[in-house]
């Protein structure tokens, strides 16, 4: 891999990720982070589907009139969308039903219109498919952390496994029942830009 | 005080630039201040002095706050008691309270200041005397019974994001003390809400442990009023048996630490009002939107007890007169301007009252509605001042 393209995978995982960088794709972090488990899924679900749209816009980029590319975006999107959902339903139904409309709501996520948008109407399909699964990857591990410590310290589990352990509660420890609600997830997203600003000190406001 | 002075100015040099404790300069700068009113003046510009700075203004709070809190003690202990059935001395009472909370105030100091302190050393900046308030707020505004590491993580939370990443005091947006105690209330809504965290029956360092005697009830009234099944808004003391607006005014019914007594709050709303260090028309309309919406729900509310409840019930039952005397008129997180003052006051009265009457689920309307309130305090100001220069566009006009 050369440098330009190893540029273009690793760069939306640290300095240039869609989430504490752009923040975009906020809301859905949000409203999936509760658990592990969906995030999980759901950072997979917009990796595949970005890099899956990425790769079909990149291939027809030069047969796509300027005035309706939006629209056609959207319906490769959203036929991309459609088959991950299915494929959802069919094989781990319990998760499509807690992540229940944020699968379809991928459609309208800023980050795909924005990678389709902003690099594969412009670029080579293999560069297309490493950014979108340097995107997607980026996304999926700023879900994962946020999940992490929602889940941990608002049901003290991890993947529904319960890891803080009986005695704790019976010594007076109560799950931190804020760890459950859309607000600190935003706060959380809040302290990974934090931490992430401190140490890429390039990326601070001046 | 010179023998104090000659001590401080004795190990300062230790404590600065070069000195071996350099790393411990905010914490002797701080103490050194909170002492003696420092020596320094304004290097450039015109400024208008005053005798008194903020460490001067925000002791003149605590001061405020102690005929309260002292109260807030004693109540604590004569719960206590009443509710396990035992009959003791006014001081033993007094000294069971001032057990139960004095763990409280000193969790919420240590770990305020800790922070302060390190947020003070890291950016190179003095100790703000802001958290000196609102750690003695923060006892008063939660059950005697909320465990100590939940005052710690709830302390912890609101320094650090409702007041450090603003830039420290005198930038938030939000009261910190208030925050606190929002952290505490959704976040373990089972530690700060119901019948069994107001009253303690547990024992405070192995003293006075006894089991309930029949008919305790520790539900405040506004707990008991938001569950009532019948619509005639009437509530009742500790054991059960019927309370009145008196009792409600000088204060002994279950409640967080502070805010039973309507009366020694209205003690330290007076010499604030009298050193001019709150605003007497931020606390004036808090109580006149208050009565005015009681009086709508009176009127043409729901047929439920809360919505019953006469209007001078409602300003002395719960935090409301403690939120009106010192939290709505906060400095910092109020309006500035004269005009902004009565609109700010009076919506907190406003919305304290919707939400106590319209959601069953949090009988205790204050804390929301300031901490709403707290938003739109800039935004008011604004339209204030907006709309003065538009008068005085039009009367310029009409001069031409």
């Amino acid at each position: 891999m050369n440098a330009k393209l190893k540029d273009i995978f690793l760069g939306p995982l640290n300095s240039n990720n869609p989430v504490v960088v752009q923040v975009l794709g906020i809301c859905s972090a949000l409203a999936v982070t509760v658990e592990l488990k969906p995030a999980l899924v759901m950072g997979l679900s917009v990796t595949i589907i970005v890099a899956l749209a990425n790769v079909i816009i990149s291939l027809i980029r030069n047969t796509i009139p300027n005035s309706v590319r939006i629209i056609v975006q959207l319906v490769v999107v959203a036929a991309v969308v459609t088959v991950v959902s299915e494929v959802l339903k069919a094989f781990a139904y319990d998760v499509s039903v807690q992540l229940s409309v944020y699968i379809g709501l991928i459609i309208t996520n800023c980050i795909l219109m924005g990678r389709l948008e902003a690099f594969a109407m412009s670029n080579k399909p293999w560069d297309s498919f490493l950014d979108g699964l340097g995107n997607g990857f980026g996304y999926a591990w700023i879900l994962i952390v946020v999940a992490f410590f929602r889940e941990l310290l608002g049901s003290g589990k991890l993947l529904g496994f319960q890891v803080i352990p009986e005695s704790f509660y019976q010594a007076g420890y109560i799950n931190n029942g804020l760890m459950m609600m859309p607000s600190m997830a935003l706060i959380l997203v809040a302290c990974i830009i934090w931490v992430h600003r401190s140490i890429k000190k390039d990326l601070q406001d001046k | 005080m010179k023998f104090i002075k000659n001590i401080v100015d004795k190990i300062k040099p230790t404590f600065s630039e070069g000195g071996k404790l350099v790393a411990f300069h905010s914490l002797f700068d701080a103490i050194e201040t909170f002492l003696f009113v420092p020596n320094e003046t304004a290097k450039n510009g015109t400024h208008i002095h005053d005798a008194i700075d903020t460490k001067r203004s925000m002791f003149t709070v605590v001061v405020a706050l102690l005929p309260a809190m002292l109260f807030g003690m004693w109540n604590v202990g004569y719960q206590h008691f009443v509710a396990i059935g035992q009959e003791v001395s006014f001081f033993e009472e007094f000294a069971f309270g001032l057990l139960s909370v004095l763990p409280t105030l000193l969790v919420a100091y240590v770990v305020g200041l800790g922070i302060e302190i390190i947020v003070a050393q890291v950016k190179k900046e003095e100790v703000a005397e802001g958290f000196f308030v609102t750690g003695f707020l923060i006892p008063m505004i939660v059950p005697v019974d909320t465990p100590l590491w939940m005052t710690a993580a709830a302390t912890a939370f609101a320094v650090i994001f409702a007041k450090e990443v603003f830039g420290g005091t005198g930038y938030n947006i939000f009261n910190v003390a208030l925050i606190t105690r929002a952290f505490l209330f959704f976040a373990y809504p089972t530690a700060m809400s119901g019948d069994q965290v107001w009253v303690r029956t547990r024992d405070a360092f192995w003293w006075g442990a006894g089991s309930p005697v029949d008919g305790f009830s520790g539900a405040t009234p506004l707990g008991q009023l938001a569950t009532a099944t019948e619509a005639t808004p009437a509530f009742s003391d500790t054991l059960g048996q019927a309370a009145n607006f008196w009792d409600a005014f000088i204060g002994w019914i279950p409640g967080s630490v502070g805010e039973t007594s309507t009366l020694a709050i209205l003690l330290g709303g007076a010499l604030l009002i009298a050193t001019g260090v709150a605003s007497w028309k931020i606390m004036l309309s808090v109580f006149a939107g208050g009565a005015f919406t009681a009086l709508l729900f009176n009127a043409f509310g729901p047929e439920s007890a809360i919505a019953n409840l006469p209007w001078y019930e409602h300003l002395v039952l719960g935090g409301f007169a403690f939120g009106a005397v010192f939290m709505a008129t906060d400095p910092v997180t109020a309006a500035r301007t004269e005009v902004g003052k009565w609109i700010y006051g009076f919506l907190i009265g406003v919305v304290a009252i919707v939400v106590r009457v319209l959601n069953p689920g949090y009988p205790e309307g204050m804390m929301l509605a300031i901490l709403l309130m707290n938003i739109f305090g800039c935004f008011i100001d604004w339209c204030v001042v907006q709309n003065n220069i538009k008068k005085r566009i039009k009367r310029v006009k009409q001069i031409k």
